[in-house]
């Protein structure tokens, strides 16, 4: 069963990607083919297996609470792409 | 009309509520928390700053205080928790996705007690978990007209704990109360600084009204940018009126985010973050799952402080004090440690109870608050008070002279004893002094003598006033009393 092209678009659009009309087609059969994939899986039988979100055999991985000096400013603002003062600038954000 | 409103619409509110904890390094790498001045970008690391292939460690105080919280808020505290990832882009979150607790959070199922007006309630609290705070942006307009954000990251991946409570609030008065005292309980207990100007506290009422009597839940409004109790209140307040009047005049309410604007005192649609609600969480990778045993439970709570509430009914219970009392003494832990110690240091504890608590209800919290220090690192010590007190009990000093001893001790800390000694106000015994100040405040106010003379009983207190200011406050005001009432008295009849 094919992605839709608004299901792709939207997906696309979460992950900040732009795409052009080949693309859209494109992921559409191989998203989908990936999902064909986990259908695949489905049909294991799971019934007494919990869900698994780990595969290693580790817990409780923790460290103590001291804190250690940061990075110099100018190494964090190193890679900014656009900056002003000690800032990163970025495009305008509107949320109000 | 508004009471009718009041009348057929319940209101129903549900608080989320986010603090920072008081550790000392972030939450997934060791830089320090930044403090209110520290400069854009100074306290951070490739982690928090979202460095592809950098790996986050659990800070563990981070996790212990989310637990202790949970315990102080009677919640079950889970075996198993797990961290999960929590997907959207903003230029706030610098790795693209939040690191948060979806479906298996550290605490569940808690409750918390709020009284108002004398009555007492359970709020329901859904759930506590952990995350991390993101950056902070600061939105610009240059002379150039050009508009932009700037991204100080500073904030980014400090210890953020979230606690939902069920919508069992009815009334802005509770809201307000249930913040106060979850405020009091995350400060007793040292989880959070929980100050809502300092943005180290942050609440976000959901509102709805629904008719009364019915038990459906209806659309809810979620109110942002409330950074004060007065704030909550009155957003709530307004929102709530909001709605009943757009149901009255026939119209549905819209689910959406409202930013509180104290200004014009109104709350405004808030454009919201694109597909906000498509946060596509899967368990973070990055993160093993926590298993909690029931030792470390234990040992966390075995190092949980007296909460509030059991601190004012012992409080009650043990010194006699007015519920007014109490829970002013014990608005900070610091505040009611100090009361605790200053009763101690005498025998009859009960009946000094009430003097220790007026100074420090009083004065103390006066002087206090007008020069923004904090109890713990005032000058004044629990055997100043007390020592005061006894001056004051003994007829060494008056009421008035220990105004001002108390007031020097405040300022340079120095024992009460001391001050009365050096500035001579331990009070005049001998009468002969106080009847010649008497004499001269007769001589030098011949109105006010005249007005008592006539049957203006007040103009005594005048008088007395005088002697008072004459002796430098040394005279015991009911000896000047006397002696003035004696004086004049004759003259009178």
């Amino acid at each position: 069963m094919p992605l839709t092209r608004d299901e792709v678009q939207h997906i696309a659009k979460l992950a900040r990607l732009g795409l052009s009309e080949d693309d859209i087609a494109r992921f559409q059969e191989q998203l989908s083919s990936i999902l064909d994939y986990f259908q695949a899986l489905r049909r294991v039988d799971t019934e007494n297996v919990p869900p698994t979100s780990h595969t290693l055999p580790l817990q409780n991985v923790m460290r103590e609470d001291d804190p250690r000096p940061p990075f110099e400013k100018e190494t964090v603002l190193a890679n900014a792409p656009q900056r002003e003062d000690d800032c990163f600038r970025v495009r305008a954000v509107l949320e109000e | 009309m508004t009471t009718a409103s009041a009348l057929e619409f319940e209101t129903v509110i549900g608080m989320e509520v986010h603090a920072h904890l008081l550790t000392r390094s972030k939450m997934f790498c060791p830089c320090p928390l930044p403090s209110l001045d520290s400069p854009p970008n100074t306290d951070v690391c490739p982690i928090c700053l979202g460095m592809p292939g950098v790996l986050p460690v659990i800070n563990k105080r981070a996790v212990e205080l989310t637990i202790m919280t949970g315990l102080a808020l009677d919640c079950q505290i889970a075996e198993h928790a797990r961290f999960d990832r929590k997907n959207y882009h903003y230029p706030d979150l610098m790795k693209g996705y939040q690191i948060s607790e979806y479906d298996e959070p550290l605490c569940r199922n808690g409750r918390l007690e709020v009284e108002v007006d004398g009555g007492k309630r359970g709020i329901g609290v859904t759930r506590v978990h952990l995350e991390e705070d993101v950056a902070k942006l600061y939105h610009v307009t240059n002379p150039a007209g050009e508009s932009y954000s700037l991204v100080d990251v500073n904030r980014s991946g400090v210890p953020l704990m979230e606690i939902v409570s069920e919508p069992d609030i009815r009334t802005p008065e509770e809201a307000r109360a249930y913040l106060v005292e979850l405020r009091r309980i995350l400060r007793y207990i040292g989880a959070s600084r929980a100050n809502m100007e300092e943005g180290n506290m942050r609440c976000e009422p959901n509102v709805s009204v629904r008719p009364r009597g019915s038990s459906e839940l209806g659309t809810k409004v979620e109110l942002k940018n409330i950074n004060s109790f007065r704030h909550v209140y009155d957003a709530i307040k307004f929102e709530v009126e909001r709605q009943v009047g757009v149901l009255r005049s026939g119209g549905r309410i819209v689910q959406e985010t409202r930013g509180w604007r104290p200004g014009t005192g109104e709350a405004v649609p808030q454009r919201s973050k694109e597909y906000a609600n498509d946060y596509r969480y899967f368990p973070e990778p990055d993160l093993p799952p926590l298993a909690i045993s029931r030792d470390w439970v234990e040992e966390i709570r075995s190092r949980m402080p007296e909460l509030p509430a059991a601190k004012r009914e012992r409080f009650q219970a043990r010194y006699g004090l007015s519920p007014y009392d109490v829970n002013l003494l014990t608005e900070s832990r610091a505040r009611a440690d100090f009361f605790e110690a200053a009763v101690a240091l005498v025998a009859e504890e009960r009946q000094r109870a009430k003097a220790v608590a007026n100074w420090v209800n009083g004065d103390f919290a006066a002087l206090l608050n007008a020069q923004n220090v904090e109890i713990e690192d005032a000058k004044v010590t629990p055997q100043h008070l007390s020592e005061l007190i006894d001056l004051i009990e003994a007829g060494t000093i008056t009421g008035a002279a220990a105004k001002a001893v108390f007031l020097e001790t405040f300022a340079g800390g120095r024992a009460p004893r001391e001050v009365v000694e050096e500035r001579g106000l331990a009070q005049i015994i001998a009468g002969d002094e106080i009847a010649s100040a008497v004499d001269r405040v007769v001589a030098a106010n011949p109105k006010a003598v005249e007005d008592y003379r006539g049957g203006k009983q007040e103009a005594i207190k005048f008088l007395v006033g005088q002697v008072m200011r004459e002796t430098r406050g040394r005279s015991d005001p009911n000896t000047a009393r006397e002696l003035l009432e004696r004086k004049l008295g004759g003259a009178a009849s």
